[in-house]
C-alpha cells in the first residue's frame, strides 16, 4: 500500500507543471485537455510501434493501445462537444507532449528487440504515470459528473493496459 | 422449475446423450470494464453468452485455456461449457477484468 501510494505521489509530482502547483486544482477544460493529450501520446507511440515492432506480441499490444485510446478519445471529444467545453491547453499538457516527443525520437533510433523492449518498458511507466495523475489529481478535481465518470472509465482501461504491458514485458525476457 | 425437472428427466432417459436436451443460456455483461455477475454459474452443456456493452473490445479468456472468446465493441460472443469445475477467466486486453464461472455437472 505504502509503495503504491508513494509511486502515485511520484507520478503526480512528475506531472505537476507550474500551472498545477500545490493547491491549484486544474479546471474541467484543462482536465479534458490533459486526458485527451495523454491519449494522443499513446496513440502516436502505438503507431510507431505498429510500424517498428518485431515481436508479434508487441505489435498486437500496440494495436490494442491504438484501438482503445482512439475509442476513449472519441468519447472524450463527444463529451466536450455535448458539454460545450473547449479543452484548454496548459503546462501539464505541454510537459507531457514535450516528454512524449523526446521519447518518440529516442525510440525511433532503436530497432528490433531493443525497440520492442524499450517501447514496452515505456508503456508500463507511462500508464503508471497517467494512472497516478488520474487517481490522485484529475478525477478528484473534475467537477462535472460526466467528465468524472469518463475519467473513471479511462482509469480502468489504463490500469488494464498497465497490467497488459507488464505481462508483455515479462514475456519478452 | 418444471422445465428444469423435465430436462433432468430427458437427460436421464437419453443417458447416452452428452449434452442435455434443454441447455440454458447464461448471460454475462461487460460494461465499463466490469464483468457482471462476477461470479456466475452454469451447467455442463449450457451456453454462456457475454454481452459487451463497451465501445472497447474485450475477451473472455479462461486461465485454463478452455475458452478464449473475442468480444468486439458492442458485440457479444458465446461458448458452450463442456466440463464441470471452477473456471477463472479474464480479458486479455484488460487483465484487471476478472470473473469466475462455476460449471456444475
Ligand atoms: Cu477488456
Amino acid at each position: 500500500m505504502f509503495v503504491r501510494w508513494s509511486a502515485a505521489i511520484a507520478a503526480v509530482a512528475l506531472l505537476s507543471g507550474p500551472a498545477l502547483a500545490q493547491g491549484t486544482k486544474p479546471t474541467d477544460p484543462q482536465i479534458a485537455h490533459i486526458a485527451y493529450t495523454a491519449g494522443v501520446i499513446d496513440v502516436n507511440a502505438a503507431k510507431q510501434a505498429v510500424k517498428k515492432a518485431r515481436s508479434k506480441d508487441v505489435k498486437a499490444f500496440a494495436e490494442d493501445m491504438l484501438r482503445d485510446h482512439e475509442a476513449v478519445n472519441k468519447q472524450a471529444l463527444a463529451l466536450v462537444k455535448k458539454l460545450n467545453v473547449t479543452p484548454e491547453d496548459n503546462d501539464t499538457s505541454k510537459a507531457l507532449s514535450k516528454q512524449a516527443s523526446d521519447k518518440l525520437a529516442e525510440l525511433d533510433k532503436l530497432n528490433g528487440a531493443a525497440f520492442d523492449k524499450a517501447y514496452v518498458a515505456n508503456e508500463v511507466a507511462y500508464h503508471e504515470t497517467v494512472n497516478g495523475a488520474l487517481e490522485t489529481q484529475l478525477i478528484p478535481s473534475a467537477s462535472n459528473a460526466e467528465l468524472k465518470s469518463l475519467l473513471q472509465t479511462g482509469l480502468k482501461i489504463f490500469q488494464g493496459h498497465q497490467q497488459h504491458a507488464v505481462h508483455v514485458a515479462a514475456e519478452l525476457k | 422449475m418444471p422445465g428444469r425437472l423435465s430436462s433432468i428427466v430427458t437427460a436421464v432417459v437419453f443417458a447416452t446423450m452428452v449434452v442435455p436436451a434443454h441447455a440454458a443460456t447464461i448471460q454475462i455483461t461487460m460494461e465499463n470494464l466490469e464483468i457482471s455477475p462476477a461470479e456466475a454459474s452454469a451447467k455442463v452443456g449450457d451456453t454462456v453468452e457475454w454481452i459487451n456493452k463497451d465501445v472497447f473490445a474485450h475477451t473472455a479468456t479462461a486461465k485454463s485455456g478452455e475458452f478464449d472468446v473475442n468480444l468486439p465493441a458492442k458485440k457479444s460472443g458465446t461458448t458452450v461449457v463442456k466440463k464441470a469445475g471452477i473456471v477463472e477467466y479474464y480479458c486479455r486486453f484488460h487483465p484487471n477484468m476478472k470473473a469466475t464461472l462455476k460449471v456444475i455437472p
